[in-house]
């Protein structure tokens, strides 16, 4: 794979993407480093493949087991002078790092009245992941959307998760980058060139019958479920929100103005998901109908039967669209 | 500030250490009303609000130690930070405003005496996480090592209740697995808020927990500053020489109780009184006067130490309070402005 910046679109996969961003942030900043564990093979999901080999032990530092000090390391060489990636494996791991990302990275700036900032991108896979139960397969974005100090990042696709990642890196604050454990694979076009700005979202379908909101994964459902509606002749504005924080208000509400309806889907549990505000808002500021949909706030079993429990596929989002249109 | 030679300047140690002394008595008077314990509101008469954790005869530490430190160096602090922080270079004026929370603090009032910190002079800030400073100064060393910032070092205060939680044990492993220039300083003053530290602790605490990590570590009598002087020199020393990290275990004591108007009813006199037998300004006081030291000279240092401490006292109380509006700068750039 060209690791090299290239002027005609290519296919990507989401995993080559990342790597693709990140090589050309390291290639232009000599700042930025990778930490964590098995980043040097490439990570996990090939999420950093060769980029140890390119750019030596150094910048892509095989680091312990060790989710606190990989979160504080990154803290401190951030506010020494670098540019840090911090790989936490998964989202459920990052919960180890939770006082350094709470705590440290997102207060620190304000706490010490300016004095230092901490530019670092947290990359936590999240969402769930098949057959790997209650502690592999978590959608914990609203923790992290609640947090003040914070930048939080869901991409959807590979030409996203190329321009938001480069766009986390440039943004100077610390950004919690949520990557899904089963986007790894889906190919897409990248156009290098494309920016992608942070708290813009993306319309993915055009329509005036109801505003459809989500974001990462949840995205395939939805889009299933709008042509299963446009075939009954309803059309749905969708809408990819990309960024969590900040989300991309006037693009949401401007659209639920329009339909007066809005629906939002994630895969995380919707009690006190970020649906919740975002249905909030839209009625605060529009008056729209609003109505969420999530999963039951179970943890992820494993068994199929019992895993399908906290999917929200794209009959139900039919469905929770019909009952909004009633 | 001695960067190079062992020989300790004895003035400046004693300075340093009175200081420190001058500016938490004023601090502690000022507190008075101030935040004391569990469930206490501030009273509208308290000048320092806020938890106000002092560090009265444990003064030798950040004086030993930092005496070997240029203001290129890192350091990392507890909630017991003032010491260390003036100790650094840091400026007692503005720390003081910092601890009133007027806009001339260091941090803009935005962090009070637990989060005081001086960036300027490489204090990268006191915490109010227990051993939270530790990770933090291992990623400061750890980009001083990549950045090929010479021979700069990261010093890391920290608590004896401090390595019983996970990221000592995360921090020290990280240092040495890549030989960072770190020198972990463990603050051993015996006590953990209101409980005694040694029951709470495994085995025989910092230096041999250290040293099961492949990590040289020295013993020190905390309350003597020339032999903490002379053992951070050997430290630092090998530390600034590529050495990879070395922890030095001091043994003082927390004389007053854990935040400012806590009287410690805990603990036992006989204790108290035993540790107040060693403090550490009057036993460096004592020496310097054996070898030589003009009573008066000592004497001039404490004049200045509490002239300096009274000049910043009417700053902090001139100084203005912050403006409402800074509660929403330096939160952070992407999306500021869409708080509400
Ligand atoms: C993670 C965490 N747990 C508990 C506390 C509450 N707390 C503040 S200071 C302290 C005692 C710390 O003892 P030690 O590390 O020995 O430092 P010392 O206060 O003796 O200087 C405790 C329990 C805290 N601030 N952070």
């Amino acid at each position: 794979m060209a690791l090299t910046t290239t002027t005609t679109p290519e296919e990507l996969s989401y995993a080559e993407a990342a790597v693709r961003a990140l090589a050309q942030e390291m290639q232009a900043d000599p700042r930025v480093v990778v930490l964590g564990e098995d980043v040097g093979r490439g990570g996990i999901f090939g999420q950093y493949k060769g980029l140890q080999q390119r750019f030596g032990e150094s910048r892509v530092i095989d680091t312990p087991i060790s989710e606190a000090a990989i979160m504080g390391a990154g803290v401190g060489m951030a506010l020494a002078g670098l540019r840090p990636v911090v790989e936490m494996r998964v989202v459920d791991f990052a919960l180890c790092g939770m006082d350094e990302l709470v705590n440290q990275a997102a207060k620190n700036r304000f706490m010490f009245g300016g004095q230092g900032r901490v530019p670092l991108v947290a990359r936590m896979p999240g969402g769930i992941w098949d057959a790997s139960a209650a502690q592999h397969s978590q959608s914990l974005e609203a923790w992290f959307a609640h947090m003040p100090g914070l930048v939080v990042v869901c991409p959807a696709t590979p030409q996203d998760n190329h321009g938001l990642l480069r766009a986390a890196l440039q943004c100077g604050d610390p950004v919690v980058y949520i990557e899904h454990k089963t986007l790894w694979g889906l190919r897409g076009e990248v156009d290098d060139s494309l920016e992608v700005p942070l708290g813009r979202a993306r319309r993915v379908r055009e329509g005036d019958a109801l505003t459809l909101v989500s974001w990462s994964r949840q995205l395939q459902a939805c889009t299933a479920a709008c042509d299963a509606l446009a075939a009954e002749g309803i059309a749905v504005d969708l809408i990819d929100l990309r960024t969590l924080w900040p989300w991309d208000r006037e693009t949401v509400l401007a659209s639920c103005a329009r339909t007066r309806r809005l629906l939002v889907v994630h895969e995380a549990v919707q009690v006190a998901g970020f649906g919740a505000e975002i249905a909030a808002s839209a009625a605060e500021a529009t008056g729209c109908r609003v109505a969420r949909l999530g999963a039951p706030r179970i943890p992820v079993g494993y068994a199929p039967v019992l895993e399908a429990q906290s999917r929200v596929g794209a009959e139900a989002v039919a469905a929770a669209a019909r009952k909004l249109l009633d | 500030m001695d960067t190079s030679s062992s020989s300790p300047d004895g003035a400046a140690l004693y300075r340093t250490m009175v200081r420190i002394r001058a500016f938490e008595n004023a601090a502690e008077a000022a507190s008075q009303g101030g935040v004391s314990a569990y469930g206490q509101e501030a009273a509208g008469s308290a000048r320092v609000r806020g938890p106000l954790h002092l560090s009265t005869g444990q003064e030798a530490v950040p004086a030993g130690v930092c005496a070997h430190l240029r203001t290129s160096d890192y350091l990392t602090s507890t909630h017991r930070g003032h010491g260390h922080t003036l100790a650094k270079g840091a400026d007692l004026g503005r720390m003081m405003c910092e601890l009133f929370g007027k806009a001339t603090g260091f941090n803009g009032g935005k962090g009070g005496s637990m989060h005081i910190a001086d960036f300027s002079v490489g204090m990268l800030g006191a915490n109010g996480v227990v051993a939270a400073g530790l990770p933090i100064a291992v990623g400061a060393a750890h980009a001083q090592k990549l950045l090929g910032k010479g021979d700069g070092i990261t010093v890391c205060f920290f608590g004896d209740g401090a390595i019983n939680r996970g990221p000592f044990l995360e921090a020290l492993n990280w240092a040495r697995v890549y030989q960072l220039p770190v020198l972990f300083v463990c603050e051993d003053n015996r006590w953990s808020a209101t409980t005694a530290s040694g029951p709470m602790t495994a085995g025989d605490g910092a230096s041999v927990r250290a040293q099961a990590m492949d990590i040289a570590a020295t013993q020190v009598d905390g309350n003597d500053v020339f032999a903490v002087h002379a053992a951070a020199a050997a430290l630092v020393a090998a530390v600034r020489g590529g050495g990879g990290p070395r922890l030095l275990h001091a043994l003082t004591y927390r004389v007053k109780g854990h935040v400012s108007v806590d009287v410690a009813a805990y603990r036992d006199a006989a204790e108290l009184a035993a540790a107040l037998e060693t403090d550490p300004i009057a036993r460096a006081r004592a020496h310097l006067l054996a070898h030589g030291m003009a009573g008066s000279a000592l004497d001039a240092i404490e004049n200045a130490a509490r002239d300096e401490v009274a000049t910043a006292l009417a700053m902090a109380d001139a100084a203005p309070w912050p403006e409402a509006g800074a509660a929403f700068t330096d939160v952070q750039t992407t999306g500021a402005g869409q708080w509400h």
